[in-house]
């Protein structure tokens, strides 16, 4: 007993000791460290940018243009993965390690948020302040937390409702139009409209985009919980009912973007509503039915002249507070918004701008002609609820609007449940 | 440092006792040196398991009792401080500041989302044994283009489980092929039982092979003389699958299941993929993985309520089952 007591006493001893050793480092993280704010404001030298993988090879060329013209303040392009999740959870274990080579950083619209109440953005104000003055609203306020600037619009993006102008020659201004036109899809035994509608991000986005436009709100002002009111039940129903009636075909409650791009594409669809990536593709597609029976508009909204809220999609460019070089930073920044490099996202990688000049530039409308009409979207846009919670946001909308779709509770329950659930995420 | 002690004492005892017995000095020794390196040699391993396994473990025991960062007046988030058992509550009482936790939280998942990762275990293992089992007894056989038989079999387990779910993915889609070859219109993912048997279909086609090949191996090792003699004793098919095979494959087969029930209790992957959790697919894992971009804490709670429920299976296995997976190496060190 003895013995072996022994053979193993040192080892065991060893490892318990090293693992409390080791914990007791690992323990404290994160936190707002405003004093890193104020550190290094008029660094310059070399920098890191960081964002997920380029798919259509944007970035690339303008970190080469700024490295020409910059010798001494190069840039270092550092691609993340291309999945979201991913890129998230890279940003915060970086953030975390306060790593000083994440110097600019792309962050999605519904991050911003967490990331500047975890201290981790340098706020763009004073000698770091920002002008914002050209970029369009909505999309100054994805990058605003607590009345503070803590990010810089880089690009945006809108919802646009797909029609088919072979069907329905003028598009619906409102929602009630929009079904009252789906005895025509009936007759064409095809699908009248879809969004996305399983239980995803996308289903937030949409249920928003029904809320939103109905008058209702999913927070107030201040970032209060406010889902529970008639005009939200008003929104929220248009979406209920209509699955019901069939107006939205029982398989849309499985679409992502993708399905109903395809379904749309393949002449099942009347309405679609989706992002502006779907425009070249339904034109150019072989498989595409619709290539030239398709027309966009902006979604429809509760009254004649005032079209429907979309939710906003794009990223946002911000500044790490631990970065040694805040100066080179915020100087790239403005290189990476500027109308130039703005103009080369729209014709290089169809990410939509968010100077609003740019969208009525006759270049840029003859390659993107949906660009007049994303304006009229992204400027009746409503952001995704800006709250450093959003994970258990957009969980308390997807999980009650899904179960208010399939009938499985009622829209009142719903909004009553969505609600408690909000407050609940707010409050953890 | 430790072992140096009783080392010293057996030295001193060691001269006493040679009067009485020569030679035994040495063979006793060559023991204890033997020992010290023993444990020289193993230090790395344990220093890197210490390192890879323990600090983690400890770790989130500690922050799973820590509050999670909240909101100060200012809009920046705080350290929580010290929580006491209140993540765990929140867990396994479902109270989100104490009421019950309103439907669209993970709060309000937990139980659901532990009686789903039951339900797939149960479900999943069953098929896979049975099914394995048959293929394994296929294989076990002599005849043409065996090897090539266990070749085709192994694909679908040499395939990435994350490939094999967006593969499913189109299968279960409502214009995929499930529903286009057998003519229905079932919503796949986008309702309960049709969902979870979706996930249910997918591991098992995944995870067959795996078993087979578990069992196949414990087949291998049963001699053919037992199955002729049975034969000689008049045995008929049945009798010798009942009476011979079942009996001497158990070993390897209590193992298998073991290694199933484990992997099949922390699944990811499928339902994150085929339904990201809709529908009343959310397994722990699914939810541990939620809950990381929510709060770590609360997630480390979580992982830890999550860690205990895998190990005590594991013990009931082990202990009460039969599942000798470490206990074969254990008895023959004993010798």
């Amino acid at each position: 007993m003895r013995k072996t007591f022994s053979k193993y006493a040192v080892p065991l001893a060893t490892a318990s000791v090293l693992a409390l050793a080791l914990s007791a480092c690992g323990g404290s993280s994160g936190g707002g460290s405003n004093n890193a704010a104020t550190q290094n404001t008029d660094g310059r030298g070399p920098i890191t940018y960081v964002q997920g993988k380029d798919n259509s090879n944007v970035v690339r060329p303008l970190v080469d243009k700024w490295n020409a013209a910059h010798p001494n303040e190069q840039v270092t392009f550092k691609e993340q993965s291309d999945q979201a999740d991913q890129q998230h959870d890279d940003l915060v274990q970086h953030f975390q390690a306060q790593d000083a080579n994440y110097d600019v950083v792309d962050v999605d619209v519904v991050w911003t948020a967490e990331f500047a109440a975890k201290g981790w953005l340098q706020p763009l104000t004073g000698s770091m302040a920002f002008d914002t003055s050209q970029m369009l609203p909505a999309t100054v306020k994805t990058a605003t937390y607590n009345n503070t600037l803590y990010a810089a619009p880089q690009t945006s993006d809108g919802g646009l409702l797909y029609y088919r102008k072979d069907l329905v020659p003028n598009p619906p201004k409102t929602w009630d139009e929009m079904m009252s036109m789906c005895s025509i899809a009936k007759q064409h035994n095809m699908g009248c409209y879809a969004g996305q509608f399983a239980q995803y991000e996308g289903l937030t986005v949409n249920a928003a985009e029904a809320i939103n436009s109905a008058g209702g709100q999913i927070v107030d002002s201040s970032g209060k919980a406010d889902v529970n009111t008639p005009q939200a039940k008003t929104g929220l129903n248009n979406l209920v009912q209509a699955y019901k009636d069939g107006n939205i075909p029982q398989q849309a409650i499985t679409y992502q973007e993708e399905q109903g791009r395809q379904a749309f594409e393949a002449g099942q669809l009347l309405f679609l509503r989706n992002w502006p990536y779907v425009y070249n593709l339904a034109k150019t597609d072989g498989t595409s039915v619709v290539k030239d029976t398709f027309g966009i508009a902006p979604l429809p909204g509760m009254t004649d002249g005032k079209p429907g809220a979309s939710s906003l999609g794009g990223h946002n460019v911000a500044m790490s507070v631990y970065s040694k070089h805040k100066a080179t930073a915020l100087d790239f920044m403005k290189f990476m918004t500027s109308a130039e490099t703005e103009q080369f996202y729209a014709t290089q990688g169809s990410l939509a701008p968010v100077l609003s000049s740019l969208y009525t530039n006759p270049t840029l409308t003859a390659k993107l002609p949906y660009l007049p009409t994303l304006l009229t979207s992204i400027q009746n846009a409503v952001p995704r609820p800006v709250t450093p919670y959003y994970p258990a946001v957009t969980k308390a909308i997807q999980d009650n609007a899904y179960a208010a779709l399939k009938g499985d509770k009622s829209v009142d329950q719903a909004l009553s449940d969505m609600q408690s659930a909000l407050q609940a995420a707010g409050a953890k | 440092m430790s072992t140096e002690v009783p080392a010293r004492t057996r030295a001193k005892a060691a001269p006493k006792s040679s009067r009485q017995m020569p030679g035994r000095e040495s063979a006793d020794r060559k023991q204890v040196t033997q020992g010290r390196w023993a444990s020289v040699l193993l230090l790395p391993t344990l220093i890197l398991l210490a390192v890879v396994i323990i600090y983690p473990v400890v770790n989130a025991i500690i922050m799973s009792f820590q509050k999670d960062a909240g909101l100060s007046s200012s809009g920046f988030f705080v350290q929580g401080g010290f929580a006491g058992a209140d993540n765990y509550v929140h867990w396994l009482a479902q109270q989100c500041n104490g009421v019950s936790c309103p439907p669209g939280t993970l709060g309000s998942q937990f139980w659901g989302a532990m009686g789903t990762t039951f339900l797939f275990t149960a479900i999943t293992v069953v098929l896979e044994t049975v099914l394995g089992f048959w293929m394994a007894v296929i294989m076990a056989r002599n005849f043409r283009g065996r090897s090539v038989i266990r070749a085709a079999v192994l694909v679908p387990w040499a395939i990435p489980t994350a490939v094999t779910a967006k593969l499913w993915f189109f299968i279960f889609a409502f214009q995929g092929i499930a529903n286009t070859l057998f003519n229905t219109h079932i919503l796949w993912t986008g309702s309960e039982w049709p969902a979870r048997w979706a996930i249910i279909i997918s591991d098992t086609w995944k995870t067959t092979p795996f078993m087979a090949l578990l069992i196949l191996a414990g087949l291998q090792l049963i001699p053919d003389e037992v199955y002729e003699a049975a034969k000689v004793d008049g045995a008929n098919a049945w009798q010798r699958f009942t009476q011979i095979t079942l009996p001497l494959v158990r070993p390897a087969l209590m193992v298998a299941i073991l290694f199933r029930v484990l992997d099949a209790l922390r699944m990811y992957d499928l339902p994150a993929i085929m339904t990201q959790g809709a529908n009343n697919t959310t397994t722990l894992s699914i939810l541990v993985v939620d809950q990381i971009r929510q709060g770590f804490n609360s997630a480390a709670a979580l992982s830890t309520i999550t860690f205990l429920v895998i190990f005590i299976v594991a013990f009931i296995f082990v202990r009460f089952l039969g599942a000798n997976a470490v206990g074969a190496a254990t008895s023959s060190g004993k010798k």
